[in-house]
């Protein structure tokens, strides 16, 4: 059983990507649990075709204990067959959410949720690493494997730098290790060029560029997967391409982040960034003139 | 010699037991009312006829612990070779210290550690993660007290809350320093009472400790390990002679005045002797399955129990163990006798009511009768359905069986029975004695002890005694 750990700034489209690419491995005839690790509780809505009505959290909440839930409560079958659990938790502002995805994953182990047949289990981890709990799937025994999930944006690629650190602390003592770069394509400039070029910075691949195409938001409005919704459309071949590229992936690396100066320079070798101008800095727009 | 115990009690029928129960929830609100009522019942004489190891009710007032207080207070605290780390604030490990009477041999700082040992968490380490300074404790454990068998690591709530990765953090230093750093994710919010503290730290045992080491001695036929005795008062001084005196070998004790070591090899006895089976049956069953080790519950609470039990731990052995146990026998029975001789006529049909933990409820029922008293009410704190089904056979019928109770609900039962011994724990005591009723503390054998096997018989009389007819409590007039 191989299991993956996807991370990625949020809003880049880590559970379309997640999903979409699930669904293709289990076209390929795997045996696939994803386990979504975000209060949203939106990991699994594509497979299901609807956001999965009781997270481990919530049930929790219902029954007051964890040792009172039932393994069949939580866990739902969707599209090829893909078991599906959502970690769940509290509204933003509220209680602990890192605390939910610990509590929902030692709940699926003493449960016996990774059956032997699983060929993967991936889990679906909220945007940054904010605290421990997030960092559950990555412990000693679970995901070896990490996807990060970036676009050609700034923002997306500091993130994706920052989580490449956080591998790397948990890289030094244990076994996770960095397992590529998948790009979701927004269309900025020389995204290609700029993906696999911070990739070899970070002694990865860039495993998949996954091209941006409305037909993914057509499938989404249906709550379902591209490959689903419309399996001989040229993006469905998209992810089944980047589910045989997982599939047969065995480039697994401590990665080396980069110093911010080292991905500024990184942008502004692509024209994604401008070189600093120490002259104009602090100093307001009337003043200027 | 003593009197088989008593089935029925005079007085005391499944109606007028379950009139007491319904008039005790008359204040409760309806939705209390109907989530407390399957934990409270009239014995049935057979099977589990309360509900149990549900979770609290907000504002019962219950008496139960934590789960972090099942592992370093009831498992892992009576470990004397080892460094027991509570590990977050202060305050979980400093109340937890030394507070249950499970007494310990051996030099402090040398022999034995216990000590309180904690990494007193502060704002940095909850907002920076504890990690850290949890490695730097262990090598400073370990520098300071070089001669530490292992170091526990007892994580309490916040550690759990921020994710913190003490099994690596552990693995890491069990390597460097060349020792067994257990880690024990024991956070006390976890589970409803302090029974999920002792399953946590029975499968901690399961997955770091049993089977890394072996006996010096070589195998004989005749080696058991003593499991869930935790020494209260010196409990395990008075048992593991007695075993010895039968022909036993007793490799290890689990965890009264523990040994690391000798907890680790106990996956070569031939028989593990569970006295408290709520706590530890979980490695009982792990070491039937992957060793074959069989196990057998036994009680050495008063003459008849003690007789019963040493009888059926003979019929696992050889002709030799069991001439041993009737020669035992022989030679205790008439000074037991002269114990009950003693006491029993100042005894005779006082009534006893019990509320503690792991197997008292049950396991010290004949005792009493023994001395000529009837148990007429019993719970337990954090008891699971196969503790009931264990209970409701010992009662005598009809007799209020309570899961969790509140400290109202015990005052109202207690009112209505009158006993003339109320038996259970720190939170209890002054509400009873206040009513003039006398009491003893039966989680910690208050302040006394040993109470096991025919060494304990006799102190467990003499304090009974004490408490009953001290003429203290007709002096105390109760405005209530």
């Amino acid at each position: 059983m191989r299991q993956i750990a996807i991370y990625g700034k949020g809003g880049i489209g880590k559970s379309t990507t997640t999903q979409n690419t699930v669904a293709g491995l289990a076209s390929l005839g795997k045996k696939v649990m994803i386990v979504g690790c975000d209060p949203k509780a939106d990991s699994t809505r594509l497979i299901l075709h609807a956001k999965a009505q009781s997270t481990v959290m919530d049930l929790v909440r219902e029954l007051g204990t964890v040792e009172d839930l039932e393994l069949d409560d939580v866990m739902k079958v969707g599209y090829g067959d893909v078991k599906c659990v959502e970690s769940g938790g509290p509204e933003p502002g509220v209680g602990c959410a890192g605390r939910g995805v610990i509590t929902a994953i030692n709940f699926l182990e003493e449960n016996g949720a990774y059956t032997p047949d699983l060929d993967f289990v991936f889990y679906d981890v909220l945007g940054d690493v904010v605290c421990g709990g997030f960092a559950m799937p990555i412990r000693e025994g679970k995901a070896e494997e990490i996807y990060i999930v970036t676009s050609g944006e700034m923002m997306a690629m500091y993130a994706a730098n920052n989580i490449a650190k956080g591998i790397l602390k948990y890289a030094s003592s244990g076994k996770v290790r960095l397992a590529g770069l998948i790009c979701n394509a927004r269309k900025t400039d020389k995204e290609y060029e700029l993906i696999s070029a911070l990739a070899a910075k970070l002694g990865t691949q860039m495993i998949h560029f996954v091209p941006r195409d409305n037909q993914v938001q057509r499938a989404e409005l249906r709550r379902m997967t591209v490959i689903e919704y419309s399996p001989e459309h040229p993006q469905a071949q998209e992810y089944r391409t980047l589910a045989q590229k997982i599939y047969d992936n065995k480039m697994l690396v401590v990665p080396t982040p980069l110093e911010m100066e080292e991905l500024e320079e990184l942008l502004m070798e692509f024209g994604i960034m401008e070189a600093e101008d120490e002259s104009i800095v602090g100093v307001a727009e009337s003043a200027a003139v | 010699m003593s009197g088989a115990p008593v089935k029925k009690v005079a007085g005391i029928t499944k109606e007028s037991t379950q009139a007491m129960i319904d008039h005790a929830m008359e204040i409760y609100p309806d939705k209390a009312k109907k989530k407390r009522a399957p934990h409270l019942a009239p014995n049935e004489g057979e099977g589990a006829c309360v509900k149990s190891n549900r979770k609290t009710i907000p504002g019962i007032m219950s008496a139960r612990g934590c789960a972090y207080a099942g592992a370093k207070g009831v498992v892992w605290g009576p470990i004397r070779d080892m460094v027991h780390v509570s590990h977050g604030p202060v305050g979980c490990g400093w109340y937890s210290w030394g507070t249950r009477r499970n007494l310990v041999t051996g030099i402090n700082g040398v022999t034995q550690f216990a000590m309180q040992f904690t990494s007193d968490f502060q704002e940095k380490d909850i907002v920076y993660g504890g990690d850290k300074k949890l490695k730097t404790l262990l090598n400073e454990a370990h520098e300071l007290f070089p001669l530490a068998k292992g170091i526990s690591v007892l994580s309490e709530c916040p550690v759990g809350l921020i994710g913190d990765d003490i099994n690596s953090v552990a693995k890491t230093a069990s390597k460097e320093l060349d020792l067994p750093v257990i880690p024990c994710n024991c956070e006390g919010f976890r589970g409803v009472s302090q029974s999920l503290g002792h399953h946590i730290s029975n499968d901690t045992i399961r997955d770091h400790i049993i089977g890394t080491r072996e006996f010096a001695e070589p195998e004989s036929p005749y080696d058991i390990a003593l499991i869930g005795d935790y020494n209260i008062g010196g409990d395990v001084w008075s048992v593991k002679p007695l075993l010895e005196e039968i022909g036993l070998n007793v490799k290890a004790v689990w965890t009264g005045d523990g040994e690391l070591e000798k907890i680790a090899a106990t996956h070569k006895v031939k028989l593990n002797l569970i006295h408290c089976y709520r706590s530890m049956n979980y490695m009982c069953r792990v070491m039937e399955e992957k060793y074959g080790i069989p196990w057998l519950e036994f009680n050495f609470f008063g003459p008849t129990k003690i007789r019963e039990s040493l009888r059926k731990i003979a019929e696992y052995f050889d002709d030799n163990i069991k001439e041993k146990v009737e020669a035992a026998i022989a030679k205790y029975d008439p000074i037991m006798q002269a114990v009950i001789d003693e006491y029993r006529p100042r005894l005779e049909g006082k009534k006893v009511m019990l509320y503690v933990g792991g197997l008292r409820p049950r396991h010290t029922v004949n005792a009493y009768a023994d001395l000529g008293m009837t148990v007429v009410g019993s719970g337990y704190e954090f008891a699971h359905g196969d503790d009931y089904e264990r209970t409701s056979v010992e009662m005598p019928e009809a007799t209020v069986i309570y899961d969790d109770a509140s400290e109202h609900e015990l005052e109202q039962f207690v009112d209505e029975l009158r006993p003339d011994l109320v038996g259970s724990g720190i939170k209890e005591k002054y509400l009873f004695q206040k009513m003039g009723i006398p009491f003893r503390q039966m989680h910690s054998w208050d302040y006394s002890g040993p109470y096991h096997a025919y060494n304990g018989f006799p102190i467990f009389a003499r304090d009974v005694d004490m408490a009953v007819n001290s003429p203290t409590w007709k002096l105390v007039k109760a405005p209530f």
